[in-house]
Formats: C-alpha cells, sequence, structure tokens
C-alpha cells in the first residue's frame, strides 16, 4: 500500500472580488515508502498549494479543498485543526524554500529544535537539548552545542536549511515535502543540502516529495517524476522513462531548455515559447496548447485526459513527442 | 547574501563589517543570554563569547551612535532625575500661599521674583519654581500610568485579534474603529466627565482609554502579518502548539513597532494629560502641582503674565519633545530594512 495517496485533489481560491483561482485541478498521485516522488513544473502551476493542502497549512477563508489525501490509510484532509497539529512535524515534515525567512529570527535555532523535540516526543527539556544538538550534528553543522544557542542571522544559508532539515525530520517523520529546498542557496551549497537530504531520506527510509522547477534537481534524485502544468499533471513516468524520451511536449520543451553536458557543442538551449500567462483554462482545450509546437486543431477545442500508454507511463496530450524523433533530433 | 559555505566545516559566523566593535559588544549581551540559557539548562558548554551579536545589541549599538537619541535620551533622563530629587530640591511647600500679600486682584499684580523665589509666585501667591519643580512627578506619572494601561489593553486586544483572526479579529476591529474615529481628545473628555469627582485617576483613565485601540489596532496588524509570515508557516508545519506560535513566534516579533509607539505615546500622553488638565478635568485640588493644571490656571494672565505659562507649557513641550526623539530614533534602530 501506498504511504501517501492523493486522489482527485484540487484547490480553489474563491475571492469576493476577483476570479475564483483552479490552483490544483484533480491531481493524483501516490508516495511509496522510502521513495522519492518529484513534482516539477514552472512557477505558478500548483506545486506548493499541492503541498500546503496535503499539510493542511493552506489560509481557510476562501480556499475550497476537494478530493483526499490519505497517510498510510487515514484521511488527511478531513482532520480537524487539533488533530492535524498533532500529525504535522510528527509523521509528515517539510522543508521550505527559503531558510532565512522559515527559521524565527528572536529565538535561538536550540529553543526551534527542542520545542519540536519536547511536543512530539515527549522528552524533557534537557533531554530535548541534548537530542537537538545530535540531530544539529547530523545534519553537518560543525560544534552543534554552541550553534543551539545562536539564532538565524548568526548562520549562513546553507546552515539554516540544514537546521530545518533536522527540525523537519527531528521526529522521524514518515513522509518529507521540501518545497524547493535549494531554491534560494548559491549554487554550490545546492549540491550539498540535497546530497544530505538523499542521504537522511535514504538513512531513515523516509519517503521523500521533491518539489522543484529544476529538471536537475529531479534527476538526481527522484524514482518517479510527476510533471505539472496548470495545476494538472501532464506527464508521470519513472526517472529513466522521462529523461530518456519525455512524451509530452511541455515535458521535452523543459528538458531542451536546460543545459546538459552531453548536448553537441554550439547547440542552441531552446527556450519554451510564451510565458504562463498564455494558458487558457482547461475548459477550452489543452492550458498549454497556445505555446505548444505540437498542437493540433483538436487541443484547442478539448482537453485531454490523463492517459496510460504503451510504455506504461501516464500522459496527458493529444499529439506527444515522437520516440523516434526525439532520437533524430539528439543525432543532427 | 553571497556567502558560501565551506563543505560544512568551520562556517564563519557573520558578523557586521566593524568587526572589532562588534565583537567587544557582542561579549558583554552574549554573557546575558548566556545566563538565561543557563537557566534553562541549556548551556552545557563553555561559555563561548564569541558567538556574534543579537538583535538587540545590534539595534543598540546602532542607537548609541543616534544624535536624536542622544538629545532624546538626555532630556528625558533629567526630567525623570528632575521628578526624583525635586523633593531635595524645592524650597517651599507647593500648597502655601507664602506670597499671598503680595496678590492683588485690583491692579492684576502677582509676586514677582524677589529672594528666595527665582520664578515669583502664581496667582495664589504660590512659590512658582517649586511648584513647577514638583509638578514633575504628577506629569511623567500620569503619562507613565496612562501609557502603561493603554499598552495593557491594546496589547491584549491585539493578542486576540491577530491570534485568532476570524469572528474575534472583526469584533475586536469594530470596537476598535469606533473608538479611532472619535477625535482623540473628545474621548478623553468624554469619559472624563463620566467620572463624579475629578482626579488624577481620571485623567489617567481616560489618557488611556484614547492610547487602547492605537496599540490594540498595531499590535493586530503586526499580529496579522506575523501570521502570514514564512516563520510561522514553518512552526505550523512542525505541529507546533498553537500557544507558543502566538507567545514565540509572533508576539515577539510583532512587539518592535509597539515599542516605539509606546515610547512616542508617552509623549503624546503628556500632551494630552496636560489638555484634559487644562480643560479642568484633572484634580479640583490644585494644591499638587501638575504642569498641565498649572497652565490652564494661568490662561487668564496670558497677556498681563505670560510667564505664568511660558514655564509650564516649555517643560511640557520640551519633555514630550524628549520623548518623541528617542520613539524616532527607536524607530529606525529597529527598522529591519537598516538591520547590518
Ligand atoms: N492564497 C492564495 N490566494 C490566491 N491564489 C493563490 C494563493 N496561493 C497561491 N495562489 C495561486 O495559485 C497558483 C499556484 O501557486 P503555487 O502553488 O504557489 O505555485 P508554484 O508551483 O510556483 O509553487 C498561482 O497562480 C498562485 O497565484
Ligand atoms: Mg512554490
Amino acid at each position: 500500500m501506498a504511504l501517501l495517496e492523493v486522489r482527485d485533489l484540487s484547490v480553489r481560491f474563491v475571492r469576493r472580488h476577483e476570479p475564483t483561482v483552479s490552483a490544483v485541478d484533480g491531481i493524483s498521485f501516490d508516495v511509496h515508502p522510502g521513495s522519492t516522488v518529484g513534482l516539477v513544473g514552472e512557477s505558478g502551476c500548483g506545486k506548493s498549494v499541492t503541498s500546503l493542502a496535503i499539510m493542511g497549512l493552506l489560509p481557510q477563508r476562501g480556499t475550497e479543498v476537494s478530493g483526499s489525501a490519505k497517510l498510510a490509510g487515514s484521511e488527511l484532509l478531513r482532520l480537524s485543526r487539533r488533530e492535524f497539529d498533532r500529525r504535522r512535524g510528527k509523521e509528515i515534515g517539510m522543508v521550505f524554500q527559503d531558510p532565512l525567512t522559515s527559521l524565527n529570527p528572536v529565538v535561538p535555532i536550540g529553543v526551534q529544535i527542542s520545542e519540536v523535540i519536547e511536543r512530539h516526543r515527549g522528552l524533557s527539556r534537557r533531554d530535548a537539548k541534548r537530542e537537538a544538538a545530535r540531530l544539529l550534528d547530523r545534519v553537518g553543522i560543525p560544534d552543534p552545542t554552541r550553534r543551539l544557542g545562536e539564532y538565524s542571522h548568526q548562520l549562513s544559508g546553507g546552515m539554516r536549511q540544514r537546521a530545518l532539515i533536522a527540525m523537519a525530520l527531528a521526529c522521524e517523520p514518515r513522509l518529507l515535502i521540501a518545497d524547493e529546498p535549494t531554491t534560494a542557496l548559491d549554487v554550490t551549497i545546492q549540491a550539498q543540502i540535497l546530497s544530505l537530504l538523499r542521504e537522511l531520506v535514504a538513512e531513515t527510509d523516509t519517503a521523500l516529495i521533491m518539489i522543484t522547477h529544476d529538471l536537475g534537481v529531479v534527476a538526481g534524485m527522484c524514482d518517479e517524476v510527476n510533471v505539472l502544468y496548470a495545476g494538472r499533471i501532464v506527464e508521470r513516468a519513472q526517472r529513466h522513462e522521462l529523461f530518456s524520451r519525455p512524451r509530452h511536449p511541455y515535458t521535452a520543451g523543459l528538458m531542451a531548455s536546460v543545459p546538459r553536458l552531453d548536448s553537441p557543442r554550439g547547440q542552441r538551449l531552446a527556450p519554451i515559447d510564451g510565458s504562463v500567462a498564455d494558458n487558457i483554462p482547461w475548459e477550452r482545450g489543452c492550458a498549454f496548447s497556445p505555446r505548444c509546437g505540437n498542437a493540433l486543431a483538436v487541443c484547442g477545442q478539448r482537453a485531454p485526459e490523463l492517459e496510460t500508454t504503451d510504455a506504461g507511463e501516464q500522459l496527458r496530450c493529444h499529439n506527444p513527442v515522437d520516440a523516434t524523433e526525439t532520437v533524430e533530433r539528439a543525432d543532427d | 547574501m553571497g556567502r558560501s559555505e565551506t563543505s560544512g566545516a568551520g562556517d564563519t559566523t557573520p558578523v557586521a563589517p566593524t568587526r572589532q566593535e562588534s565583537s567587544s559588544e557582542g561579549s558583554r549581551t552574549v554573557l546575558g543570554t548566556k545566563r538565561r540559557e543557563r537557566i534553562d539548562g541549556l548551556a552545557e558548554s563553555g561559555g563561548d563569547t564569541a558567538a556574534g551579536v543579537s538583535l538587540a545589541a545590534s539595534a543598540w549599538r546602532r542607537l548609541r551612535r543616534s544624535p536624536t537619541f542622544l538629545v532624546g535620551a538626555g532630556i528625558i533622563c533629567a526630567f525623570v532625575l528632575l521628578a526624583l530629587v525635586s523633593p531635595l530640591l524645592a524650597q517651599h511647600d507647593p500648597a502655601l500661599r507664602l506670597l499671598e500679600e503680595q496678590v492683588s486682584r485690583a491692579d492684576n499684580s502677582i509676586p514677582p521674583p524677589q529672594p528666595g523665589f527665582p520664578l515669583g509666585g502664581d496667582q495664589y501667591g504660590r512659590p512658582l519654581l517649586s511648584r513647577l519643580l514638583l509638578g514633575s512627578q504628577q506629569t511623567l506619572l500620569v503619562a507613565l500610568l496612562a501609557t502603561v494601561i493603554g499598552l495593557g489593553g491594546g496589547l491584549t486586544l491585539g493578542i486576540l485579534a491577530g491570534a485568532f483572526g476570524g469572528w474575534v479579529d472583526t469584533l475586536v476591529m469594530r470596537v476598535v474603529d469606533v473608538l479611532l474615529s472619535v477625535p482623540s481628545l473628545l474621548l478623553a473628555v468624554s469619559i472624563g466627565a463620566l467620572f463624579q469627582q475629578q482626579s488624577q485617576f481620571t485623567v489617567i483613565i481616560a489618557v488611556a482609554t484614547v492610547q487602547i485601540p492605537i496599540f490594540g489596532r498595531l499590535l493586530r496588524g503586526t499580529m496579522l502579518a506575523q501570521r502570514a509570515s514564512d516563520h510561522v508557516l514553518a512552526a505550523r508545519a512542525l505541529g507546533v502548539r498553537q500557544r507558543s506560535i502566538v507567545f514565540r513566534h509572533m508576539l515577539p516579533n510583532a512587539l518592535g513597532p509597539v515599542i516605539v509607539q509606546a515610547t512616542l505615546m508617552l509623549a503624546v500622553a503628556i500632551i494630552d494629560a496636560a489638555a484634559l488638565s487644562f480643560l479642568g478635568l484633572g484634580a479640583a485640588d490644585t494644591s499638587t502641582p501638575e504642569w498641565g493644571q498649572m497652565l490652564g490656571s494661568a490662561q487668564n494672565f496670558f497677556d498681563t503674565h505670560p510667564h505664568l505659562a511660558f514655564w509650564p507649557a516649555g517643560c511640557i513641550i520640551v519633555v514630550a519633545l524628549g520623548f518623541t526623539l528617542v520613539g524616532e530614533s527607536l524607530r529606525d534602530a529597529l527598522d529591519p530594512k537598516k538591520r547590518r
């Protein structure tokens, strides 16, 4: 059985004087124990909203959440606030994008970590401090006992994210959600944080949902990848299949716009034309069609369904990129 | 922020550019923090004082260099000191009409300065300098008490509204907005008029009532901003208890503007209290001197004896200025955009 089962998750923001925003539109996916699943897509495609919905952290006013998200068989979306508070941090951890703003500036790091340990693991204050020091050591922060008394502004960006990872993993949750955990960091530190995450997740057998706009991150970490576009999953495949032959034109476009070491010299990067602002709503056809090089007449009339292909992956496209075609292009 | 991390090892603590100064400053504050941490049972290691500067320390470092702050703090210190030692300085009992025989209704004469009475007497022949000196006590005390009460009430309302949101917020803010829509002096006068007997207590309550909605609204705003902040979201994602979210993760971060406002409010309270006394809402018995009331009773003599009004008015303005200067420089020092 899957550890996390998300079924038909939809999130709409209903606001009085503005049009309703359908941020997430019928997303389903599974996360198996110990596996790493990627949610990939451009900014604004609904990645963060998906994760916040699963965590029960969306604002209550003006937010309509429907569908289901089951953690080890128990429904999360209908938990009371109090029940959710008891499970967050204990069964699901989360790491956010900006480590500087994610820490409380006026409370020492040690207090912030041991607070979580005391809360969920029922340790005494003294034991919680000792455990906090051990965790900081585990995430590679030197001189942890001294760091416990320091404030977030005294740590470097990488240290902060390490501390936040320590907090999220303090109670050994079964599921960790990392929402763009390296986007705000220097490139050299990004790699360190990613390998730390990979290591911790493997060691504790924690399942990981890796949210990113960066295919490079996906390539290094994920077992299975969900590609999101305008609130819907447009392609889902195992990492290897996805990278060796992307079927959705959007996925293919994302890959062509990322520099690769093995691409021929002098080949230009191909950005995807247009921007997310060109999206049409899914009711009027495929939301990606205005930007799509493969678009047919039908694409602007009827939205494609998510269907299983012969190769066993999931695809939402009327006119997918042909597998042979990509190979040809690479041979040029 | 282009700091790079050297493969997990020996990351240097980011310290403000002026390293020497901040480390000497830092050691002092770290001692304070260390003590608290020891009480928490935190410090199992030896006291390491190279840890750097806390936020309060960096604000203080900037304050010490600000001329605005130094002038304001100087004024406040001088007046507080004056209030404390005024019983020793005042040579006469302020209630006694020592120069009464020099007062004459007929030719509108008032005791002039003379040996033993450097400022002369007031319209009842009471010693003006002694009254002025002792008046500092009442004026500062009234302003302080009013601001403390106003702050307490405002904090309660702001915490309720900001922490719970929803209908609690709506309800609290309706009340606050109604209070705010009434001009503050009018509100204070109305509150003062509710009391049967006029006293300094009346003035304190009236001035505090004016302040409650101001503090409440301010704190509510900063609390709501905290509610929507990343670190509160991160804390909620860790399942931190609601009580801790409010009092550890929201309130301390929301207080900065309130502290600034409280300092500025002391100035407003001094002026408001003086205005109420001026309007006759203070103690009916004028034997205990108070600047606002001195100013009020001097109004019949503005054209003939302006010095009766000049001294209390000058004191009120200068001490209010002191609090305003300190408040403004605190605002600058606590401004996160200027934090280094
Ligand atoms: N609280 C909110 N109210 C209204 N719209 C929102 C809110 N949060 C997110 N959205 C919208 O939902 C969409 C998806 O946002 P998000 O999940 O944050 O994107 P990303 O994939 O970059 O994480 C965006 O169009 C965003 O404007
Ligand atoms: Mg996001």
